[in-house]
Protein backbone atom coordinates (compact mmCIF):
# COMPACT_ATOMS: atom_id res chain seq x y z
CA UNK A 1 0.00 0.00 0.00
CA UNK A 2 1.83 3.18 -1.21
CA UNK A 3 1.89 6.32 1.39
CA UNK A 4 0.30 9.19 1.00
CA UNK A 5 1.15 12.74 2.98
CA UNK A 6 -1.83 14.93 4.42
CA UNK A 7 -1.44 18.63 4.45
CA UNK A 8 -3.62 21.11 6.13
CA UNK A 9 -2.67 24.42 4.86
CA UNK A 10 -4.12 27.22 6.64
CA UNK A 11 -4.39 29.90 3.61
CA UNK A 12 -5.71 29.99 -0.09
CA UNK A 13 -1.75 30.85 -0.58
CA UNK A 14 -0.18 28.25 1.10
CA UNK A 15 -2.62 25.60 -1.45
CA UNK A 16 -2.15 26.77 -4.17
CA UNK A 17 1.94 26.76 -3.63
CA UNK A 18 1.41 22.85 -2.60
CA UNK A 19 -0.59 21.98 -5.94
CA UNK A 20 2.14 24.55 -7.77
CA UNK A 21 4.75 22.16 -6.65
CA UNK A 22 3.00 18.63 -6.45
CA UNK A 23 0.78 19.05 -9.79
CA UNK A 24 -1.02 16.10 -10.66
CA UNK A 25 0.51 13.93 -7.45
CA UNK A 26 -1.54 15.73 -5.19
CA UNK A 27 -5.18 15.39 -4.65
CA UNK A 28 -7.58 18.58 -2.92
CA UNK A 29 -9.61 16.54 -0.40
CA UNK A 30 -12.83 18.22 1.27
CA UNK A 31 -15.61 16.10 2.49
CA UNK A 32 -14.06 12.83 1.50
CA UNK A 33 -17.04 11.00 0.68
CA UNK A 34 -15.44 9.68 -2.79
CA UNK A 35 -11.74 10.41 -2.06
CA UNK A 36 -11.02 8.45 1.45
CA UNK A 37 -12.90 5.65 -0.63
CA UNK A 38 -11.31 6.02 -4.06
CA UNK A 39 -8.13 6.12 -2.36
CA UNK A 40 -8.61 2.35 -0.37
CA UNK A 41 -9.86 1.28 -2.88
CA UNK A 42 -6.55 1.94 -4.97
CA UNK A 43 -8.33 3.68 -7.86
CA UNK A 44 -6.79 6.93 -7.56
CA UNK A 45 -3.24 7.01 -5.38
CA UNK A 46 -1.97 10.48 -4.65
CA UNK A 47 1.45 11.41 -3.11
CA UNK A 48 -0.03 14.02 -1.17
CA UNK A 49 -3.36 14.73 -0.12
CA UNK A 50 -4.53 18.52 0.54
CA UNK A 51 -7.52 19.49 2.91
CA UNK A 52 -8.64 22.36 2.22
CA UNK A 53 -11.01 22.65 4.97
CA UNK A 54 -9.59 25.39 7.13
CA UNK A 55 -8.63 28.02 4.44
CA UNK A 56 -11.32 30.47 4.91
CA UNK A 57 -12.09 31.29 1.27
CA UNK A 58 -13.14 27.78 0.28
CA UNK A 59 -15.47 27.89 4.01
CA UNK A 60 -17.52 31.25 3.20
CA UNK A 61 -20.84 31.20 2.64
CA UNK A 62 -22.64 34.32 2.37
CA UNK A 63 -25.62 36.35 0.97
CA UNK A 64 -26.11 39.73 -0.22
CA UNK A 65 -28.36 41.44 -2.55
CA UNK A 66 -26.24 43.15 -4.63
CA UNK A 67 -23.34 40.24 -5.02
CA UNK A 68 -25.90 37.07 -5.09
CA UNK A 69 -24.90 33.86 -3.52
CA UNK A 70 -20.96 32.99 -2.35
CA UNK A 71 -20.40 29.37 -1.48
CA UNK A 72 -16.88 28.38 -0.68
CA UNK A 73 -16.06 24.83 -2.37
CA UNK A 74 -15.62 23.39 1.05
CA UNK A 75 -19.07 23.75 2.67
CA UNK A 76 -20.99 20.84 3.46
CA UNK A 77 -24.30 20.33 2.54
CA UNK A 78 -25.79 19.99 5.91
CA UNK A 79 -24.55 24.30 6.17
CA UNK A 80 -25.86 25.20 3.23
CA UNK A 81 -29.41 23.73 3.53
CA UNK A 82 -29.77 25.14 7.22
CA UNK A 83 -28.89 28.40 5.99
CA UNK A 84 -31.75 30.47 6.44
CA UNK A 85 -31.83 32.68 3.41
CA UNK A 86 -30.40 30.53 1.14
CA UNK A 87 -33.55 28.31 0.96
CA UNK A 88 -35.95 30.53 -0.20
CA UNK A 89 -33.98 32.31 -2.68
CA UNK A 90 -32.20 28.99 -4.25
CA UNK A 91 -34.51 26.59 -3.40
CA UNK A 92 -33.56 24.32 -6.67
CA UNK A 93 -30.45 23.87 -4.71
CA UNK A 94 -31.57 23.00 -1.77
CA UNK A 95 -33.52 20.20 -2.92
CA UNK A 96 -30.39 18.53 -4.35
CA UNK A 97 -28.39 19.54 -1.46
CA UNK A 98 -30.56 17.74 0.52
CA UNK A 99 -30.84 14.54 -0.99
CA UNK A 100 -27.31 13.97 -1.38
CA UNK A 101 -26.34 10.53 0.97
CA UNK A 102 -27.81 10.35 4.09
CA UNK A 103 -27.27 12.92 7.22
CA UNK A 104 -23.57 11.85 7.58
CA UNK A 105 -22.79 12.36 4.07
CA UNK A 106 -24.71 15.36 3.72
CA UNK A 107 -22.10 16.59 6.98
CA UNK A 108 -19.12 16.02 5.15
CA UNK A 109 -19.92 16.40 1.34
CA UNK A 110 -19.18 19.36 -0.32
CA UNK A 111 -20.50 21.37 -3.54
CA UNK A 112 -17.11 21.83 -4.78
CA UNK A 113 -16.49 17.84 -4.11
CA UNK A 114 -19.65 17.24 -6.47
CA UNK A 115 -18.28 19.03 -8.95
CA UNK A 116 -14.83 18.16 -9.18
CA UNK A 117 -15.32 14.36 -8.90
CA UNK A 118 -17.39 15.12 -11.83
CA UNK A 119 -19.82 12.00 -12.08
CA UNK A 120 -22.53 12.59 -14.46
CA UNK A 121 -24.67 11.85 -11.70
CA UNK A 122 -23.86 14.35 -9.30
CA UNK A 123 -27.48 15.92 -7.99
CA UNK A 124 -25.58 19.11 -6.82
CA UNK A 125 -24.49 20.49 -10.48
CA UNK A 126 -27.49 20.66 -12.64
CA UNK A 127 -29.36 23.22 -9.68
CA UNK A 128 -26.32 24.86 -9.77
CA UNK A 129 -26.09 25.27 -13.71
CA UNK A 130 -29.88 26.91 -13.57
CA UNK A 131 -28.98 28.93 -11.29
CA UNK A 132 -26.43 30.27 -13.30
CA UNK A 133 -23.78 29.90 -10.51
CA UNK A 134 -19.89 30.45 -11.96
CA UNK A 135 -16.97 29.03 -10.46
CA UNK A 136 -13.61 30.75 -9.27
CA UNK A 137 -11.18 28.90 -10.11
CA UNK A 138 -7.48 29.75 -8.46
CA UNK A 139 -3.91 28.11 -9.92
CA UNK A 140 -0.35 29.33 -9.79
CA UNK A 141 -0.75 31.55 -12.77
CA UNK A 142 -3.42 33.69 -11.27
CA UNK A 143 -7.51 33.61 -10.84
CA UNK A 144 -9.99 32.78 -13.31
CA UNK A 145 -14.02 32.02 -13.44
CA UNK A 146 -15.90 29.42 -15.90
CA UNK A 147 -19.57 28.50 -15.36
CA UNK A 148 -20.65 25.80 -13.78
CA UNK A 149 -20.90 23.97 -17.23
CA UNK A 150 -17.93 24.80 -18.74
CA UNK A 151 -16.20 23.11 -15.77
CA UNK A 152 -17.81 19.79 -16.39
CA UNK A 153 -15.63 17.66 -18.98
CA UNK A 154 -16.64 13.89 -18.71
CA UNK A 155 -16.90 11.41 -15.99
CA UNK A 156 -14.36 11.90 -13.47
CA UNK A 157 -13.01 15.23 -15.65
CA UNK A 158 -13.09 18.60 -14.99
CA UNK A 159 -11.81 21.84 -16.95
CA UNK A 160 -9.89 22.50 -13.79
CA UNK A 161 -5.41 21.55 -14.65
CA UNK A 162 -3.68 19.74 -12.43
CA UNK A 163 -2.23 22.47 -10.10
CA UNK A 164 -6.03 24.84 -10.01
CA UNK A 165 -8.21 24.91 -6.75
CA UNK A 166 -11.70 25.57 -7.06
CA UNK A 167 -12.00 28.42 -4.20
CA UNK A 168 -15.90 29.17 -4.47
CA UNK A 169 -19.28 29.14 -6.42
CA UNK A 170 -20.65 32.44 -6.79
CA UNK A 171 -24.46 32.71 -7.61
CA UNK A 172 -26.70 35.73 -8.70
CA UNK A 173 -29.36 36.97 -6.98
CA UNK A 174 -32.12 35.30 -8.15
CA UNK A 175 -35.10 38.16 -9.68
CA UNK A 176 -38.30 38.33 -8.20
CA UNK A 177 -40.70 36.17 -9.68
CA UNK A 178 -38.48 33.14 -10.30
CA UNK A 179 -38.42 29.63 -8.36
CA UNK A 180 -36.35 26.45 -9.44
CA UNK A 181 -36.90 22.90 -8.91
CA UNK A 182 -34.33 19.97 -8.88
CA UNK A 183 -35.94 16.16 -8.81
CA UNK A 184 -33.79 12.62 -9.33
CA UNK A 185 -35.10 9.11 -9.57
CA UNK A 186 -33.90 6.37 -7.49
CA UNK A 187 -35.64 3.00 -7.23
CA UNK A 188 -35.84 3.78 -3.08
CA UNK A 189 -36.61 6.37 -1.04
CA UNK A 190 -32.87 7.54 0.39
CA UNK A 191 -29.35 7.26 -0.02
CA UNK A 192 -29.29 6.56 -3.69
CA UNK A 193 -27.21 7.54 -7.18
CA UNK A 194 -29.77 9.02 -9.85
CA UNK A 195 -30.73 6.99 -12.79
CA UNK A 196 -32.14 10.79 -13.88
CA UNK A 197 -32.26 14.03 -12.54
CA UNK A 198 -33.45 17.09 -13.73
CA UNK A 199 -33.15 21.16 -12.79
CA UNK A 200 -35.63 23.61 -14.08
CA UNK A 201 -35.26 27.11 -13.45
CA UNK A 202 -38.09 29.92 -14.40
CA UNK A 203 -38.19 33.34 -14.15
CA UNK A 204 -41.87 35.10 -15.15
CA UNK A 205 -42.92 38.52 -16.15
CA UNK A 206 -45.60 40.59 -14.10
CA UNK A 207 -48.72 38.66 -14.87
CA UNK A 208 -47.26 35.79 -13.64
CA UNK A 209 -48.30 34.03 -16.60
CA UNK A 210 -45.56 34.52 -19.57
CA UNK A 211 -41.76 33.31 -18.92
CA UNK A 212 -38.89 35.66 -19.46
CA UNK A 213 -36.24 32.84 -19.22
CA UNK A 214 -36.02 29.33 -18.42
CA UNK A 215 -32.89 27.17 -17.64
CA UNK A 216 -33.32 23.11 -17.79
CA UNK A 217 -29.71 21.04 -16.82
CA UNK A 218 -29.76 17.55 -16.25
CA UNK A 219 -28.26 14.48 -14.88
CA UNK A 220 -27.24 11.04 -15.01
CA UNK A 221 -27.69 10.78 -18.86
CA UNK A 222 -24.97 12.34 -20.36
CA UNK A 223 -21.20 12.01 -19.69
CA UNK A 224 -21.37 15.47 -17.88
CA UNK A 225 -24.22 16.83 -16.41
CA UNK A 226 -26.13 18.61 -19.84
CA UNK A 227 -27.90 22.34 -19.99
CA UNK A 228 -30.18 22.02 -22.61
CA UNK A 229 -30.56 25.50 -23.56
CA UNK A 230 -33.15 24.54 -26.56
CA UNK A 231 -35.20 23.67 -23.91
CA UNK A 232 -35.27 26.94 -21.81
CA UNK A 233 -35.02 28.94 -25.16
CA UNK A 234 -38.28 27.58 -26.28
CA UNK A 235 -40.26 28.06 -23.11
CA UNK A 236 -38.78 32.25 -23.12
CA UNK A 237 -41.64 34.69 -24.30
CA UNK A 238 -44.64 31.77 -23.93
CA UNK A 239 -47.30 31.24 -21.50
CA UNK A 240 -46.75 28.81 -18.79
CA UNK A 241 -48.59 25.25 -19.00
CA UNK A 242 -49.02 22.05 -19.52
CA UNK A 243 -48.93 21.71 -23.33
CA UNK A 244 -45.50 23.97 -23.54
CA UNK A 245 -43.71 22.03 -20.38
CA UNK A 246 -44.68 18.81 -23.05
CA UNK A 247 -42.75 20.66 -25.91
CA UNK A 248 -39.88 21.26 -23.49
CA UNK A 249 -39.59 18.01 -21.94
CA UNK A 250 -39.91 16.17 -24.97
CA UNK A 251 -36.16 18.60 -26.27
CA UNK A 252 -34.74 17.20 -23.66
CA UNK A 253 -35.72 14.10 -24.34
CA UNK A 254 -33.85 14.23 -27.77
CA UNK A 255 -30.93 16.13 -25.79
CA UNK A 256 -29.90 13.03 -23.83
CA UNK A 257 -27.52 10.41 -24.14
CA UNK A 258 -28.00 8.46 -21.72
CA UNK A 259 -26.26 4.67 -21.22
CA UNK A 260 -27.66 1.75 -19.83
CA UNK A 261 -25.89 0.51 -17.21
CA UNK A 262 -26.87 -1.37 -14.04
CA UNK A 263 -28.78 1.75 -12.65
CA UNK A 264 -31.10 1.89 -15.62
CA UNK A 265 -31.35 1.48 -19.35
CA UNK A 266 -31.35 4.38 -21.47
CA UNK A 267 -34.71 3.85 -23.00
CA UNK A 268 -36.04 4.13 -19.35
CA UNK A 269 -33.53 7.14 -18.74
CA UNK A 270 -34.84 8.81 -21.89
CA UNK A 271 -38.68 8.31 -20.32
CA UNK A 272 -37.93 9.78 -16.79
CA UNK A 273 -35.91 12.55 -18.13
CA UNK A 274 -39.31 13.86 -20.03
CA UNK A 275 -41.00 13.02 -16.37
CA UNK A 276 -39.00 14.74 -14.70
CA UNK A 277 -38.13 17.95 -16.66
CA UNK A 278 -42.14 17.91 -16.82
CA UNK A 279 -42.55 18.32 -13.17
CA UNK A 280 -39.53 20.56 -12.31
CA UNK A 281 -41.13 23.19 -14.58
CA UNK A 282 -43.82 22.83 -12.64
CA UNK A 283 -42.75 23.19 -9.42
CA UNK A 284 -40.67 25.92 -10.32
CA UNK A 285 -43.19 27.87 -11.62
CA UNK A 286 -45.16 27.25 -8.39
CA UNK A 287 -42.09 28.40 -6.45
CA UNK A 288 -41.85 31.18 -9.28
CA UNK A 289 -45.28 32.38 -8.55
CA UNK A 290 -44.68 32.62 -4.21
CA UNK A 291 -46.68 29.33 -3.93
CA UNK A 292 -44.98 26.36 -2.14
CA UNK A 293 -41.77 28.54 -2.68
CA UNK A 294 -39.63 26.76 -0.16
CA UNK A 295 -37.91 23.33 -0.69
CA UNK A 296 -40.40 20.48 0.68
CA UNK A 297 -37.06 18.54 2.37
CA UNK A 298 -35.90 15.31 0.75
CA UNK A 299 -38.08 14.29 -1.95
CA UNK A 300 -38.56 10.32 -2.09
CA UNK A 301 -37.94 9.37 -5.89
CA UNK A 302 -40.22 11.21 -8.10
CA UNK A 303 -42.92 11.20 -5.69
CA UNK A 304 -42.11 14.72 -3.78
CA UNK A 305 -43.74 14.14 -0.25
CA UNK A 306 -44.52 16.85 1.68
CA UNK A 307 -41.93 15.80 4.35
CA UNK A 308 -39.96 18.06 6.72
CA UNK A 309 -36.61 18.20 7.03
CA UNK A 310 -35.51 16.08 10.40
CA UNK A 311 -33.60 17.42 12.87
CA UNK A 312 -35.82 20.16 13.63
CA UNK A 313 -34.42 22.76 11.39
CA UNK A 314 -36.84 25.36 10.26
CA UNK A 315 -37.12 25.91 6.52
CA UNK A 316 -37.95 29.31 5.72
CA UNK A 317 -40.76 30.69 3.14
CA UNK A 318 -38.82 33.28 0.58
CA UNK B 1 5.87 9.66 8.11
CA UNK B 2 3.31 9.23 11.00
CA UNK B 3 1.38 12.36 12.42
CA UNK B 4 1.34 13.96 15.58
CA UNK B 5 -2.63 14.71 15.86
CA UNK B 6 -4.04 15.90 19.70
CA UNK B 7 -7.77 15.89 19.84
CA UNK B 8 -10.32 15.38 22.24
CA UNK B 9 -12.68 11.89 22.47
CA UNK B 10 -15.73 12.03 25.05
CA UNK B 11 -14.52 15.19 26.71
CA UNK B 12 -10.89 13.35 27.46
CA UNK B 13 -7.30 14.42 25.91
CA UNK B 14 -6.37 12.11 23.80
CA UNK B 15 -2.70 12.27 21.84
CA UNK B 16 -1.93 9.41 18.87
CA UNK B 17 0.05 8.90 16.27
CA UNK B 18 -1.43 7.40 12.54
CA UNK B 19 -0.25 7.40 9.09
CA UNK B 20 -1.85 9.89 6.97
CA UNK B 21 -3.98 7.34 5.10
CA UNK B 22 -5.44 5.90 8.33
CA UNK B 23 -8.69 6.74 8.75
CA UNK B 24 -10.70 8.38 12.04
CA UNK B 25 -12.36 4.83 12.39
CA UNK B 26 -8.98 2.85 12.01
CA UNK B 27 -7.40 4.55 14.65
CA UNK B 28 -10.32 4.71 17.22
CA UNK B 29 -10.40 0.83 17.20
CA UNK B 30 -7.05 -0.49 16.21
CA UNK B 31 -4.92 2.75 18.47
CA UNK B 32 -7.27 4.03 21.05
CA UNK B 33 -9.14 0.78 21.62
CA UNK B 34 -12.31 2.28 21.47
CA UNK B 35 -14.02 -0.36 19.55
CA UNK B 36 -17.47 0.32 19.89
CA UNK B 37 -17.18 1.62 16.65
CA UNK B 38 -17.72 -1.09 13.93
CA UNK B 39 -16.37 -1.39 10.78
CA UNK B 40 -19.40 -2.53 8.30
CA UNK B 41 -19.28 -1.62 4.32
CA UNK B 42 -16.32 0.96 5.56
CA UNK B 43 -17.53 3.28 2.37
CA UNK B 44 -19.97 5.33 3.98
CA UNK B 45 -23.47 3.24 3.26
CA UNK B 46 -23.77 1.54 6.66
CA UNK B 47 -22.91 4.06 9.20
CA UNK B 48 -21.94 1.12 11.95
CA UNK B 49 -19.06 3.83 12.36
CA UNK B 50 -20.56 6.77 13.15
CA UNK B 51 -19.20 8.95 15.74
CA UNK B 52 -20.41 12.89 16.51
CA UNK B 53 -17.34 15.31 15.04
CA UNK B 54 -18.03 18.76 16.27
CA UNK B 55 -21.59 17.95 16.84
CA UNK B 56 -22.24 16.60 13.99
CA UNK B 57 -22.58 12.57 12.92
CA UNK B 58 -20.44 11.80 10.34
CA UNK B 59 -19.52 8.41 9.10
CA UNK B 60 -15.87 7.90 10.95
CA UNK B 61 -14.19 5.58 8.39
CA UNK B 62 -14.82 8.97 5.39
CA UNK B 63 -12.80 11.21 8.22
CA UNK B 64 -9.00 10.72 8.26
CA UNK B 65 -7.49 10.26 11.55
CA UNK B 66 -5.60 13.58 10.55
CA UNK B 67 -8.62 15.26 10.31
CA UNK B 68 -9.29 14.88 14.34
CA UNK B 69 -6.34 17.39 15.32
CA UNK B 70 -8.40 20.10 17.59
CA UNK B 71 -11.65 18.85 17.73
CA UNK B 72 -14.13 17.38 19.78
CA UNK B 73 -15.50 13.61 19.17
CA UNK B 74 -17.94 11.47 20.81
CA UNK B 75 -18.18 7.59 20.15
CA UNK B 76 -20.81 5.72 21.39
CA UNK B 77 -18.26 5.02 24.71
CA UNK B 78 -18.98 8.52 25.45
CA UNK B 79 -22.94 8.45 25.37
CA UNK B 80 -23.57 6.65 28.71
CA UNK B 81 -23.70 9.30 31.12
CA UNK B 82 -22.23 9.04 34.81
CA UNK B 83 -25.64 7.81 36.51
CA UNK B 84 -25.33 4.80 34.12
CA UNK B 85 -26.90 4.32 30.44
CA UNK B 86 -28.07 6.71 28.60
CA UNK B 87 -31.67 6.42 27.69
CA UNK B 88 -31.63 5.48 24.07
CA UNK B 89 -29.53 2.74 25.64
CA UNK B 90 -31.95 1.46 27.95
CA UNK B 91 -34.83 1.86 25.26
CA UNK B 92 -32.88 -0.12 22.50
CA UNK B 93 -32.76 -3.13 25.20
CA UNK B 94 -36.36 -2.33 26.53
CA UNK B 95 -37.49 -2.81 22.76
CA UNK B 96 -34.83 -5.50 21.89
CA UNK B 97 -34.11 -3.19 18.92
CA UNK B 98 -30.93 -5.12 18.15
CA UNK B 99 -30.19 -8.63 17.37
CA UNK B 100 -26.61 -9.26 16.49
CA UNK B 101 -25.39 -5.67 17.62
CA UNK B 102 -22.89 -4.59 14.94
CA UNK B 103 -25.17 -1.92 13.62
CA UNK B 104 -26.14 -0.80 17.10
CA UNK B 105 -23.68 2.16 18.50
CA UNK B 106 -23.92 3.51 15.02
CA UNK B 107 -27.60 3.62 15.32
CA UNK B 108 -27.42 4.86 18.91
CA UNK B 109 -24.83 7.79 17.88
CA UNK B 110 -26.75 8.81 15.19
CA UNK B 111 -30.23 9.17 17.13
CA UNK B 112 -28.11 10.69 19.90
CA UNK B 113 -27.31 13.37 17.03
CA UNK B 114 -30.55 13.42 16.00
CA UNK B 115 -32.46 14.29 19.79
CA UNK B 116 -29.81 16.71 20.55
CA UNK B 117 -31.23 18.48 17.51
CA UNK B 118 -34.55 17.60 17.57
CA UNK B 119 -35.56 16.47 20.74
CA UNK B 120 -39.20 15.73 20.05
CA UNK B 121 -39.02 14.35 16.19
CA UNK B 122 -42.13 12.51 14.75
CA UNK B 123 -41.65 8.81 13.27
CA UNK B 124 -40.86 10.03 9.49
CA UNK B 125 -38.21 12.55 10.84
CA UNK B 126 -36.48 9.22 12.71
CA UNK B 127 -36.54 7.42 9.86
CA UNK B 128 -35.44 9.67 7.79
CA UNK B 129 -32.40 11.18 9.84
CA UNK B 130 -31.81 7.12 10.08
CA UNK B 131 -31.48 6.36 6.20
CA UNK B 132 -27.77 6.58 6.38
CA UNK B 133 -27.87 3.14 8.85
CA UNK B 134 -27.90 -0.21 7.81
CA UNK B 135 -29.68 -2.93 9.92
CA UNK B 136 -29.34 -6.54 8.54
CA UNK B 137 -31.12 -8.62 11.23
CA UNK B 138 -33.55 -6.71 13.56
CA UNK B 139 -34.99 -4.66 11.09
CA UNK B 140 -35.68 -1.02 11.34
CA UNK B 141 -39.39 -0.77 13.23
CA UNK B 142 -38.10 -1.75 16.72
CA UNK B 143 -35.51 0.47 16.18
CA UNK B 144 -37.38 3.41 15.25
CA UNK B 145 -39.76 2.41 18.21
CA UNK B 146 -36.93 2.78 20.70
CA UNK B 147 -35.78 5.90 19.56
CA UNK B 148 -39.27 7.55 19.66
CA UNK B 149 -39.47 5.87 23.51
CA UNK B 150 -36.41 7.30 24.20
CA UNK B 151 -37.39 10.75 23.20
CA UNK B 152 -40.76 10.51 25.12
CA UNK B 153 -38.38 9.49 28.36
CA UNK B 154 -36.46 11.92 28.05
CA UNK B 155 -38.50 14.71 27.54
CA UNK B 156 -40.03 13.40 31.17
CA UNK B 157 -37.17 13.96 32.58
CA UNK B 158 -36.40 17.60 31.65
CA UNK B 159 -39.97 18.48 32.25
CA UNK B 160 -39.18 17.35 36.14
Amino acid sequence: MKAVMYACPQSLDEAVGLFAQRGPRARPFAGGTDLIVQIREGKKEPDLVVDLKRIPELNELSFQPQRGLVIGAAVPCSQIYEHGKIAGLYPGLIDAVSLIGGIQIQNRATLGGNLCNASPAADGVPPLIVHRAACRIRGPRGERTLPVEKVCAGPGQTALEDDEILVSFHLPAPPERSGARYLRFIPRNEMDIAVAGAASYLELEKDRQTIRGARIALAAVAPTPLLVEEAGGCLAGERAGEELFARAAAICREAARPISDMRGAAWQRRHLVEVLVKRTLQGALQRARGGGASPQGRPGGVNDGPQGRPGGVKEQDS
Amino acid sequence: MKLHVKTTINGEEFEFLCEPRESLLEVLRDRLGLTGSKEGCNNGNCGACNVILDGRLVNSCLVFAAEAAGRAITTIEGIQGPEGLHPLQEKFLEHAALQCGICTPGFIVAAKALLDRNPDPSEAEVRLWLAGNLCRCTGYDKIVRAVLEAAKSTAVVMEK
